[in-house]
């Protein structure tokens, strides 16, 4: 969560809105950001803290653990077309990697724009490709791992 | 930040299931099981509304689609006060 929120200046510049949902209630969010947050990141965290009272949209998502009762950490980018583009959920003890969630996210952006594709650990400014018919078989003429 | 009246309870919509699942056709048996997973790679994101604090503004209610039109991330997390 804070290592999102530490990026968000990336977040901004490629125009995401960040949501964060745990199942603490609004009041808790309020005092986590006042008494924790603010002091790990300046300002606090930048974007929304929504409440999953119960569970219920983590159960949706996929996300929601029964027996500890709250939502593990689950992680979706929607697309303009709210179409969930990439889904990644770890159990609670593993952080996640916000240099990976940023990667995709451009590389998301620049396939609904290009219409091309985006090799195994694309980053911006590598190699594309563009599928059809002349390419089929003639991949590792333009890439290899 | 103003000041905001708020409730110890709010309810928020949870969940928002689409008319056509949510409207069972006649003589089916409508499923007591709750919330299923419906969130998939390649799908529509499942709408909700939730309350939710925001830095500067306070307490309001969010809804997802809200944000349709713009690139999301949506990130859940165990809990506030933890440790990762």
């Amino acid at each position: 969560m804070a290592a999102v929120a530490a990026r968000y200046d990336d977040m901004k510049a490629m125009s995401v809105e960040v949501l964060a949902m745990s199942t603490d209630s609004r009041f808790v969010h309020k005092i986590w950001q006042e008494e924790e947050l603010t002091k790990m990141i300046k300002g606090g965290v930048p974007f929304p803290m929504l409440s999953d009272a119960g569970g219920k949209v983590g159960e949706v998502y996929g996300v929601y653990d029964e027996g500890a009762g709250v939502d593990i950490r689950g992680r979706f980018i929607i697309d303009p077309d709210f179409v969930i583009r990439a889904m990644e959920s770890l159990t609670p003890e593993v952080g996640r990697n916000p240099d990976e969630l940023i990667r995709q996210i451009k590389a998301f952006q620049h396939v609904v724009v290009t219409g091309e594709v985006t090799p195994s650990g694309w980053q911006p400014g590598q190699v594309t490709l563009t599928p059809g018919p002349a390419l089929v078989g003639k991949v590792w003429k333009e890439w290899k791992p | 930040m103003a000041e905001m009246k708020d409730g110890c309870v709010k309810p928020a919509r949870g969940p928002i299931v689409p008319k056509a699942e949510s409207a069972a056709p006649v003589g089916t048996v409508v499923s007591q099981e709750g919330p299923r997973m419906r969130a998939r790679v390649g799908k529509e994101a499942p709408d909700f509304e939730v309350n939710a604090f925001v830095s500067g503004e306070g307490f309001k209610p969010i809804r997802l689609s809200d944000y349709k039109g713009k690139w999301i991330v949506l990130c859940f997390y165990p809990g506030d006060f933890t440790f990762v």
